[in-house]
């Protein structure tokens, strides 16, 4: 069954100082979609994001969501000082901004961000400086944040960005929960083979949109050289695209003759 | 023994005294409050920046006769919001930028200082503070500003904080990030309006800076610093101001060389946990 449509852009172009950033993009978020946004460095995936969240205004085209849409933005885990003096539960309400003015944390405001945190494995942590976390628990004090006000559509900037190994599995598999609990997800990746491979649908862009689908008709070395600017190869394994850079494999042959 | 002691209370027949101690108190305890944004934000620069730019205003509405708080303050006000665009939009090099705005309106105010005022005895009570001048006006001035201020800043805590700590998500939770911005440069400009004539233009930024950085190595909560700092402001000016009156020396000079003492001690006792605290704060 195709769910209702949570955002519709059409025709959009954005721009930063006269500079197009994405142009003529038509695409759709419906209710219960798990989509990523794929592309290289530049290739306007924030400021897709960013417009579908209304952080900014198309030049061209208009962005259209369903009225009263709940979002959730999770940015770039860098993008935030960590050292600033705040404690979990201060970062998780802050959302809350409009309607809690004053400094205290009321009674349901605290029951609510334990139920979140508890939710995301966080239980207890309320009062630890943010600092004193790990990466991992780091984003998901942002997922926390989000998740707070209840989104219909949870919108994510690269969140497996300059994580390890280990923590881009919780981040996915928290994700993929959330996804089965009901809420849609649309997130910008760089990571092709860690989280791109395992979503259901992708997207790939490079200002504009060049291919959109299931990630076994996404990755293929066509849409990815025209996408990333560069040869790939894609294998098939257990079912899945995995992704290899054709000019590694070359460097690894000139590598071992000069072994 | 009743000798030393009315020596101590010596200063406090004098109304001038009584004035300028009330009025850097005050003073003291609003930079420590507003100081919180301005190391948290980066913003130490600006707020230097600011004073100077204030003292074009103070310089011009001294030449053309105007009231120093109507001159100085819409140059001051209107100085910092376009400080705070130019900062927010990155239009260009917002170090340069600032720097271009500010040292202009300065040395506007000297040029004019120089060619219409009483140029030496202006200028040197702009640059360094002056007690001898305080009246019962600047006591109300800074009064209200410091109340306007906790009123501003108590009641709209979160959109606060949320705006200092992550504007970008702020601004798409419908904080109204732009308006938070212009309204604490706002806040900024009008507190060096009216501490500037017992700080001077030259140490304001000095009051602004090391309360909250102190208050940041006491304390790993916003909300606590938001008390520790202008606590520790309103020490330090109250201290530095009564001691200068024994030493003779400068009194905006002694009251940030008091919070410059005061940094150094915690400095020393916070020891390592201090300073991991404040090593990120920018612009220091």
């Amino acid at each position: 069954m195709i769910g209702e449509v949570l955002v519709e852009c059409a025709h959009m172009s954005c721009a930063y100082n006269s500079t197009l950033a994405i142009k003529n993009v038509d695409f759709t978020i419906r209710k219960g979609d798990f989509v990523g946004i794929v592309g290289p460095s530049g290739s306007g995936k924030t400021t897709l994001l960013k417009a579908i969240l209304g952080a900014i205004t198309p030049i061209e085209g208009h962005v259209t969501k369903k009225p009263q849409l709940r979002m959730g933005y999770v940015p770039q885990v860098e993008s935030v000082d960590w050292n600033f003096p705040v404690t979990v539960l201060e970062v998780v309400v802050m959302t809350r901004s409009a309607m809690g003015r004053l400094p205290r944390v009321t009674k349901d405001e605290r029951a609510g961000a334990s139920l979140v945190l508890e939710r995301l494995g966080l239980g207890g942590l309320e009062n630890r400086h943010i600092r004193e976390l790990s990466g991992g628990q780091q984003q998901r004090v942002f997922v926390a944040r989000a998740l707070f006000h209840r989104p219909e559509l949870l919108v994510l900037d690269e969140p497996t960005s300059g994580v390890d190994v280990r923590t881009r599995h919780e981040v996915l598999h928290l994700l993929a929960d959330l996804h089965d609990e009901g809420v849609s997800i649309i997130l910008s990746t760089h990571d092709l083979n860690g989280l791109a491979a395992h979503l259901p649908r992708l997207v790939c862009l490079n200002s504009e949109i060049i291919a959109d689908g299931s990630p076994v008709e996404v990755l293929t070395p066509e849409v990815l050289e025209k996408t990333f600017g560069a040869p790939m190869e894609v294998l098939i394994h257990g079912g899945m695209p995995v992704v290899v850079d054709g000019v590694g494999a070359d460097i690894a042959e000139r590598m071992s003759r000069l072994g | 023994m009743s000798f030393v002691l009315s020596g101590i209370f010596t200063p406090f027949h004098y109304q001038f005294f009584n004035n300028g101690i009330i009025v850097a108190t005050i003073a003291g305890a609003l930079c420590g409050l507003l100081g919180v944004f301005v190391v948290l934000r980066g913003m130490s620069y600006i707020g230097h920046g600011l004073s100077h730019a204030v003292f074009g205003g103070a310089a011009a509405s001294a030449v053309m006769n105007i009231n120093y708080f109507v001159g100085a303050g819409v140059w001051g006000v209107a100085s910092g919001v376009i400080i705070g665009r130019i900062a927010r939009r990155r239009l260009i090099g917002a170090d340069a930028a600032i720097g271009v705005v500010t040292t202009a309106s300065f040395a506007l105010g000297l040029a004019l200082l120089n060619r219409y005022g009483q140029a030496k005895k202006s200028i040197e009570a702009v640059l360094f503070g002056s007690v001898l001048g305080v009246n019962t006006i600047d006591i109300v001035a800074v009064s209200a500003v410091a109340v306007l201020s906790i009123v501003l800043i108590v009641s709209l805590y979160r959109a606060f904080l949320f705006a200092t700590f992550d504007p970008e998500v702020a601004q798409v939770s419908g904080v109204r990030v732009a308006w938070i911005e212009a309204l604490l440069m706002g806040l900024l400009s009008l507190t060096i309006l009216v501490t500037m004539r017992v700080i001077g233009t030259l140490l304001i930024s000095a009051l602004l800076v090391i309360p909250a950085s102190v208050a940041r190595m006491l304390t790993n909560s916003f909300a606590r610093m938001l008390w520790i700092s202008p606590v520790i402001g309103a020490v330090s000016s109250f201290t530095g101001m009564y001691l200068a009156y024994f030493l003779d020396t400068s009194a905006s000079a002694t009251i940030i060389l008091t919070g410059t003492l005061m940094f150094i001690v915690v400095y020393t006792v916070t020891g390592l946990r201090g300073r991991t605290r404040i090593s990120g704060l920018h612009h220091i």
